[in-house]
């Protein structure tokens, strides 16, 4: 199969090289293999983007789990941030709140667009609608946000995993906060290469992290995992837009997340076995929820 | 090259709350009717590794049903997917197995009615991926990015030819193809991906060709 690029060297390559976007090259990619127009494309994203923002709406307004384990945390930040006393910042926590609006709405098995899955499906839209207020881009910037997004995570999923059953949390939320910090500096008038710069220093801090959900649900601690991945999106961004390089680069960090994914025991792999799932707490609403002997202790 | 178009990565639209554990889970078992080609009267699904430790959490056995009823990822009516099988006459049973397979999110499903039987293998592999493993006992490799032919025949020399003939008139291009068999001279199965969408008239075709038992095939 012809693709315009198979790793992140080969897109950030591709872009300079002709002078154009990451989004575009994407979109470019997506003709090239689809077959499908451009417009095609195009008003599919906007569709997507359009899931995403009624997703987060909807979240902000209050929602909660069958499980009763999350829900209505976006609504307290919401309210904390019109305090105006945020010691993080108003746009760092609105992107928090909204990537948690997100997956608030998910876990309590909403209709929303998982980016690259919906486990993680709060990071990049999160980040998105609170850039959005700071930058003010066009409708079609905001669906280049997710084109951006969606070529390095196509590198990701071809090249490593986006898969936390076959790679830990670090594949679902590590790349998609990676994805969202490298779409923020093409948002914010950065270079193809800062986005890599970003997306590598992104995807350096979230290796290692593992799949450990509660009762096997993805609500503990996947929501508040989301928040984090948004805000680490957001510092990576500032510091490859101010000139701050990864010193391994960004094919490499994908590699070892790949490496790292392979080691990890299935415990930490989606199979709440492990990690935080095993914790006394963790086993006692896992029995709570699904009926059972009481195992461990809690509260 | 596993993820081909973006929208494997922003996408899919869907219930959640997990694209493998829940949206792949409910395209396979889309997948399986498809290939079984009417809505069974009985399924027994099987589901290995993490499928099987957390599909009650992920919501993954209701979207199985989902599938075989025929919703896509983003059908409301997953979430009563239960109710509506009973409705349609569909009996289930999930199965949790502690044996080990390749790939940590593995579902076996049976299914059949008074006519027939199959049986299917499809994993789930992120991102509401899936890939289908195998058909009938047949290893297959099934990305579900293409239409796809399958076509049980007998293991008679000129099959393939006689296939691969009835398309190339129909000026279908074919991009992947396997060809397997249990035993020489036994039943042996084609899975064929091509480029363009395959309509009635052709699948008919390939029907009246000797030595064919069965035609199915999958959308796009």
């Amino acid at each position: 199969m012809d693709v315009l690029f198979r790793n992140v060297k080969e897109l950030v390559e591709r872009a300079e090289n002709e002078n154009k976007l990451i989004s575009e090259i994407m979109i470019e990619q997506e003709i090239l293999i689809t077959q499908r127009t451009r417009e095609e494309i195009m008003v599919q994203m906007d569709r997507n983007l359009t899931v995403m923002e009624e997703a987060v709406e909807k979240g902000l307004k209050g929602v909660h789990s069958i499980s009763g384990l999350t829900g209505g945390d976006a609504v307290l930040l919401q309210a904390y941030i019109e305090k105006g006393n945020s010691l993080s910042g108003t746009l760092m926590l609105d992107a928090v709140s909204k990537a948690v609006a997100t997956n608030e709405v998910n876990a309590a098995m909403g209709t929303i667009c998982a980016t690259p899955t919906a486990g993680s499906a709060g990071v990049v839209p999160g980040t998105l609608f609170a850039v959005k207020n700071q930058l003010d881009p066009t409708r079609e910037q905001m669906i280049r946000y997710l084109f951006t997004s969606g070529a390095f995570g196509f590198v990701v999923a071809n090249n490593a995993s986006i898969s936390g059953a076959a790679g830990g949390c670090q594949a679902e939320v590590g790349s998609a906060a990676a994805m969202a910090a490298a779409a923020i500096v093409e948002m914010a008038g950065g270079t193809p290469q800062q986005s890599s710069e970003a997306f590598a220093i992104t995807m350096k801090n979230m290796l290692g992290l593992v799949c450990d959900p509660v009762a096997g649900l993805v609500e503990v601690p996947c929501v508040k995992r989301n928040a984090m991945g948004a805000s680490n999106a957001v510092v990576a961004a500032d510091m490859a837009l101010a000139g701050v390089t990864s010193r391994i680069p960004t094919d490499e960090v994908i590699g070892a997340m790949f490496e790292i994914g392979q080691s990890m025991p299935s415990a930490l792999k989606e199979t709440a076995k492990g990690g935080l799932a095993a914790t006394p707490t963790g086993k006692w609403l896992e029995s709570k929820i699904f009926g059972g002997a009481v195992v461990g202790s809690g509260k | 090259m596993k993820f081909k178009s973006v929208f494997d990565i922003i996408g899919p639209v869907m219930i959640g709350p997990s694209s493998s554990h829940t949206a792949g889970a409910a395209r396979i078992g889309r997948v399986a009717r498809d290939l079984f080609g009417r809505q069974p009267e009985w399924a027994k699904v099987h589901l290995y590794g993490s499928f099987a430790e957390t599909y009650k959490g992920h919501s993954t056995d209701v979207a199985i049903i989902g599938g075989l009823l025929d919703y896509d990822t983003d059908d409301e009516r997953i979430k009563t997917s239960f109710e509506e099988a009973e409705k349609a006459g569909m009996e289930f049973e999930f199965i949790p197995e502690t044996g080990h397979t390749d790939h940590p999110n593995t579902a076996r499903i049976v299914v059949g009615d008074s006519r027939a039987e199959m049986s299917m293998v499809g994993i789930s592999i992120g991102g509401g991926k899936i890939e289908i493993t195998e058909l009938n006992g047949f290893p297959l490799r099934l990305s579900g990015n293409h239409p796809a032919i399958l076509v049980v025949h007998d293991d008679r020399s000129g099959c393939i030819a006689s296939v691969s003939n009835c398309l190339y008139k129909y000026d279908i291009n074919i991009g992947h193809m396997e060809v397997s068999r249990r035993q020489k001279g036994e039943m042996a199965l084609m899975v064929i991906e091509v480029d363009q969408t395959v309509d009635v008239a052709v699948m008919d075709e390939l029907r009246q060709l000797p030595h064919i038992t069965q035609v199915t095939r999958i959308a796009d």
